[in-house]
């Protein structure tokens, strides 16, 4: 991952959030099928706002995932609502994300194996789930 | 409401513009933004206010658009490998380059042709270092645009230099089929060693090897383009001249036709650098229309040889046509791959190259089968390795592709798989070349 994502609250390395916008979305997609828009609200919400990408950088990022075959999408439009382009996880972005969360969940026990008795880093920040 | 749409409409046509963003990514930011509106209208903003906010967040254009274009790679393939230049500062300085390397690869031939006393006399090495007269300026002008530092310049010359010494150091026999063969497949070695400078010094990139491709395709189109109109200027002089006499006419073709197909090869490049929007769409019309067509063509020749079962009388030299057929089947191939959408669901245009791959390697092995076994009586002949080694590098091509085509088409794997299949396989033709023009001349003692 190259992008450019600017992050607005806290200061978060550029290639860490590159890094984690791949299983992140494919995460939130995993819990059900999505439009951009939504996932971007969806990111907010689970980093309490900390962590907020520009908006248009997420749409070459669910293209890259398209292209490579972890979602597919199909423009739809609600009853009530306007037309949207729709994302869902595939088998093959299931095994990325569940190879992506074993790479994760290694770094993050690596650290937290470090610096877990100071109490820098609670258990469950970057969770199991 | 209406000054907010307004300004939407507004700032659609100006997305609309950035290179990399089609139609659809409009759609989908088009309906992002809104969704932004509305909510930050709900929240007590103005309409304007909300546009506002709501534009700032989608990001700084430029960035946007150098993602997608980062992206959707097949778009706009010339700006990921022109990158960090300013555009149109580019094109208008091209020419004169170009410009330069034709002129050179032209004086190269004409000195060449002059030497040889062509076409009074037909000396061999004419023939044998046709490629090496034009390419290396091919690479050279490639090289010179990708401002390749000088470790990579060396890179880039050494096959040139070390093909240079090895086809006109070998010993041939006179009227020697190997020196055909060579003289046939340098060409192809070079033009892969033009691949280096042309992705800019690197190999690995799947991306740039794409471009490759492409750039291919698109430079046999430009050069077919060139070839007909200098055809016609030709023949109008010709018809002009004739009335002078005193040979006039004929001393004109013998000057111009070498140097200007040899510079055309370098201004076809350039044209396909430069001016590559437009012929953009040619590719996928001639994809389009040619696919149908062979398919048809190959599923009632397949039926035919299969059913009549005249498998027993191939001739000696119909190995040789069934090469060129896998390689024209082989290039729908790239060029469908190279011109498509990765990301659109298979559709009928799938599965219609399916079927002519398949007919074509149903075919294919009706032919192969029969050829093994008349080699097995006639024994090897230079042409006869050569042709079968190429029917089978094809052959592995192509069933690969057939294979990895069926899984696409079932949904069981994504487009992605098909490029990169394709990308993977390319440097095998390289060393298949290299291997007819570097190993076969010495196996077979240089007869």
């Amino acid at each position: 991952m190259t992008s450019s994502y600017a992050w607005v609250g806290m200061n978060i390395n550029k290639d860490l959030v590159a890094a984690s916008a791949t299983p992140l979305v494919l995460a939130i997609l995993a819990e059900d099928e999505s439009y951009g828009y939504s996932i971007l609200k969806r990111v907010r919400e689970l980093s309490g706002g900390d962590l907020e990408w520009t908006d248009g950088m997420l749409y070459p990022l669910l293209h890259r995932l398209l292209r490579l075959g972890y979602v597919t999408t199909e423009w739809r439009t609600p009853p009530e609502g306007r037309r949207r382009r729709y994302y869902a996880i595939t088998d093959e972005g299931r095994a990325a994300l569940a190879e992506q969360q074993r790479q994760w969940v290694t770094v993050t026990r690596a650290l937290g194996g470090v610096w877990g008795d100071s109490g820098w880093l609670p258990a469950t920040a970057l969770g199991e789930a | 409401m209406d000054g907010v749409e307004t300004q939407i409409a507004e700032w659609r046509a100006y997305v609309a513009k950035a290179p990399g963003v089609d139609g659809h990514d409009v759609d989908e930011l088009d309906a992002h933004l809104r969704d932004q509106i509305a909510e930050l209208d709900a929240a007590g903003l103005t309409g304007d206010e909300a546009f506002l906010v709501a534009v700032k967040r989608m990001g700084d254009l430029d960035t946007l658009s150098r993602e997608f274009a980062r992206e959707h790679s097949g778009r706009l393939w010339k700006q990921l490998v022109l990158s960090g230049e300013d555009d149109s500062a580019r094109a208008s300085s091209g020419w004169f380059q170009a410009f330069v390397f034709a002129l050179a690869a032209a004086v190269a031939m004409q000195v060449a042709r002059l030497a040889a006393h062509f076409p009074d006399e037909e000396p061999e090495w004419l023939f044998l270092n046709i490629g090496l007269l034009v390419l290396p300026f091919l690479a050279g002008y490639f090289a010179h645009r990708r401002q390749l530092d000088v470790r990579r310049w060396v890179l880039a010359a050494a096959p040139f230099a070390l093909l240079a010494l090895v086809v006109n150091l070998y010993p041939f026999d006179a009227d020697s089929a190997t020196e055909i063969l060579v003289a046939l497949y340098l060409p192809v070695v070079l033009w892969f060693a033009v691949a280096y400078p042309y992705m800019g010094g690197t190999l690995r990139s799947h991306e740039r090897r794409m471009d490759f491709v492409r750039f291919t395709g698109e430079w046999v189109i430009y050069y077919a383009l060139i070839a007909l109109g200098g055809g016609v200027l030709l023949a109008l002089t010709v018809l002009i001249f004739e009335p002078i006499g005193a040979g006039v006419d004929e001393r004109l073709v013998e000057w111009a036709l070498p140097s200007g197909a040899a510079g055309a090869v370098i201004v076809a490049a350039w044209l396909v650098e430069s001016k590559q929007h437009v012929v953009e769409n040619m590719a996928p019309v001639l994809t389009t229309l040619f696919t149908p067509l062979f398919a048809v063509m190959l599923t009632a020749a397949a039926a035919i040889y299969a059913v009549s079962g005249a498998a027993g009388e191939f001739d000696r030299e119909l190995l040789g046509v069934f090469d060129a057929l896998l390689v024209v089947v082989l290039g729908l191939v790239l060029y469908s791959i190279s011109a498509r959408e990765p990301a659109r669901p298979a559709g009928p245009m799938d599965r219609v190259q399916l079927l002519a791959v398949a007919s074509a390697l149903v075919l294919d092995l009706l032919v192969l089968g029969a050829m093994v076994a008349r080699i097995g009586d006639l024994g090897l002949t230079p042409n006869r390795v050569a042709a079968l080694g190429l029917n089978l590098v094809l052959l592995v091509n192509l069933a690969g592709a057939a294979w990895l085509s069926v899984r696409f088409l079932t949904g069981r794997i994504a487009f992605h798989r098909l490029e990169r299949w394709q990308t993977s396989y390319l440097p095998v033709f390289a060393i298949w070349a290299a291997t007819v023009v570097v190993a076969l001349p010495p196996l077979f003692a240089f007869d």
